[in-house]
């Protein structure tokens, strides 16, 4: 470490090395395609705010316009008040779902991962594997045209639970908690508090719970952007005057496509909260991310 | 495991580390019995009663309603595999089949490629590593509506960005939508930008799982940084490369919002279907046509895509990195 040429380097080396410390350097090259990726990433969300900002006759301009202009709140109140969009029940319909499936999701995973990373019954594995083979399946697809017409049946169509029941089963969710309980718990832990004389339920209170409360929290964040982002099945089962957010843009987008103004900050505010959301637990979200993959 | 041996006359069984604990045995409650036995199996109910409901039964309605003849006036007539019979010689069928192909090679090849680089250069000692995957993740966050949405705009004919630089260096305006091969530049445009920050992470935390020895006494024999890249990294890659893979080629076979929102939220997919996939194929079938033993039957063939797609990708990339 002592032979950093770098002294700008020395802040926080990541990894001990003997030697050949050099292979690690950043190159220009290494900068280069960093920054390029970065502008890359961040340019078309920069793009929302400029076009959501300007007026129509300005959004269309040669040469386009390249900073934002002063007339956001104008257009953000064209689309709250848009009646063809139901933006705002949109929106309060997208935070009623996305939270109502974090929760279960949350809940039913955590129980199940306890299950069967720490407890041994007949045909555990068995399910489980079953549980990694669905996972392959695209659900969604696969399963559309009988769900419709069972919300139907059940006169559901055009309610928020046709929404909500099928997003509860998450496969991925059930996987990774099972991974994340074995790894954070220790099986003496579970046999100590048995010994202790607690119940399976109690266990999982005073053992399971606080330790895998960091999975919970990653696997929670996934499945709010995740629900949050959808749109084939509420497109399919909402109507337009009860829509989650997406399905509202999509109303702006069909009805009114050249309204760039109005589309996009429709949009820009869609995304808006989940911004917030990343730039909040941005550090938990990339470290279970790298977890995960590795064990996967 | 010798914890229990001086736990004396505990009121509940430990769980000894065999797999064939829980049997009452004398002096145990019933309800001990129950707490151990039955608990495992109430825990995971919840997921699989949802499983029956939401993933068993409409797997196997699908396939019951992909054996029925469906009209709009509701008769409904059994037909064996007609539905089937009658996709593969539906060309439009095939049209769609043809750009969810092309799509997802057009979008994924590049993407792995461009996942691999960034990774590369995001295992380099770089300052404000947080905020660097920040912004390479910061995609992700962002809705595919959304995304679509502003790609559309950049790729307006008339209006748009991309067209207005093209316009600058001397290139005609090109009508994105019109045609098949740029309505699927700009759909796999829509597609890479949202998924390789995704997958170079992915790929960096695999990276950072190889051993550094590795490198250094390659370095040591000489190898160049390039060398040691291709004969270092990518096979140790191997696992991960299946699982991106495989990933990307469920999401590219069933991909249905960029399309959409690309043709104004229909599902037509342009004025040819020159960009209509699978999954927009299905909704029209089943949702503007209702004929939904069509869409069921292509939806079993969509699966069946699915898994002809991933196995052929494993086998691919399993010889890719077994070759050295």
């Amino acid at each position: 470490m002592t032979t950093l040429s770098a002294p700008a380097e020395t802040r926080k080396p990541r990894v001990k090395r003997t030697g050949g410390s050099d292979l690690w350097k950043a190159t220009p090259l290494t900068r280069i395609v960093l920054i390029v990726t970065i502008v890359i990433s961040a340019f078309p969300l920069y793009w929302m705010v400029v076009i959501a900002s300007r007026s129509n006759r300005e959004a269309t301009d040669i040469p386009p316009p390249f900073l934002p202009g002063g007339n956001l709140g104008q257009n953000i109140q064209r689309v709250l008040t848009n009646e063809d969009a139901h933006y705002l029940a949109g929106l309060t319909n997208s935070v009623i779902i996305a939270s109502t499936v974090t929760i279960s999701v949350v809940l039913i995973s955590t129980f199940a991962g306890f299950a069967f990373a720490r407890l041994r019954f007949k045909g555990g594995r068995i399910l489980l594997l079953l549980v990694l083979v669905t996972m392959m399946v695209p659900l969604q697809q696969m399963g559309m045209v009988p769900l419709y017409r069972m919300m139907v049946s059940l006169e559901w169509i055009g309610t928020l639970k046709a929404v909500i029941l099928p997003y509860l089963l998450n496969g991925f969710g059930v996987f990774l908690m099972t991974q994340y309980t074995e790894q954070a718990v220790p099986n003496e832990l579970v046999e100590a508090a048995r010994v202790d004389g607690a119940s399976t339920l109690r266990i999982w209170w005073n053992v399971i719970l606080p330790a895998v409360r960091p999975g919970m929290a990653v696997l929670g964040i996934n499945t709010f952007m995740l629900t949050w982002n959808d749109f084939l099945w509420p497109l399919i089962v909402l109507t337009p005057d009860n829509p989650t957010v997406q399905v509202a843009i999509n109303s702006l987008n069909a009805k009114y496509g050249t309204d760039y103004v109005l589309i996009f900050s429709g949009t820009a505010m869609s995304v808006l909260p989940l911004i917030v959301v990343f730039v909040v637990f941005g550090r938990q979200i990339i470290g279970g991310l790298m977890e995960g993959a590795v064990k996967a | 495991m010798s914890l229990h041996v001086d736990s004396g006359p505990s009121t509940r069984a430990p769980v000894p580390p065999s797999r064939r604990h829980g049997r009452p045995r004398p002096g145990r409650t019933f309800l001990s019995w129950l707490d151990l036995k039955a608990a495992p199996y109430l825990l995971i109910s919840p997921y699989y009663l949802l499983f029956l409901l939401f993933g068993i039964f409409p797997l196997g309605f699908t396939l019951w309603y992909s054996l029925y003849d469906y009209d709009l006036a509701g008769t409904v007539e059994w037909t064996g595999l007609g539905n089937y019979t009658a996709l593969l010689a539906d060309s439009a069928f095939w049209n769609a089949v043809v750009n969810t192909l092309g799509m997802f090679v057009i979008a994924t090849v590049p993407q792995i490629l461009l996942a691999l680089l960034l990774a590369n250069a995001l295992n380099k000692r770089i300052r404000g590593r947080l905020f660097v995957r920040l912004g390479v993740l910061l995609p992700l966050v962002t809705s595919v509506v959304a995304v679509a949405v502003v790609f559309t705009q950049l790729y307006g004919r008339d209006w748009g960005l991309f067209n207005w630089i093209l316009g600058s260096v001397g290139v005609d305006p090109v009508d994105w939508k019109a045609e098949r091969l740029p309505s699927w530049l700009a759909i796999s445009t829509m597609i890479d930008w949202r998924w390789t920050g995704y997958n170079a992470i992915i790929f960096l935390a695999a990276m950072q799982t190889i051993p550094k020895d590795l490198y250094e006494a390659a370095a040591i024999d000489g190898a160049s940084r390039r060398r040691q890249f291709w004969q270092i990294t990518i096979p140790m890659l191997r696992p991960t490369m299946i699982f991106v893979v495989l990933n990307s080629t469920i999401g590219g076979l069933t991909l249905f919002a960029e399309p959409t929102t690309f043709y104004g939220g229909n599902v037509h997919g342009g004025s040819n279907s020159q960009f209509q996939t699978v999954s927009m194929f299905i909704v029209e079938q089943g949702f503007r046509e209702f004929d939904y033993g069509y869409a069921a039957g292509a939806a079993w063939l969509l699966f069946l895509m699915i898994l002809i797609g991933s196995l052929i990708n494993f086998l691919l990339i399993r010889r890719i990195g077994g070759r050295k």
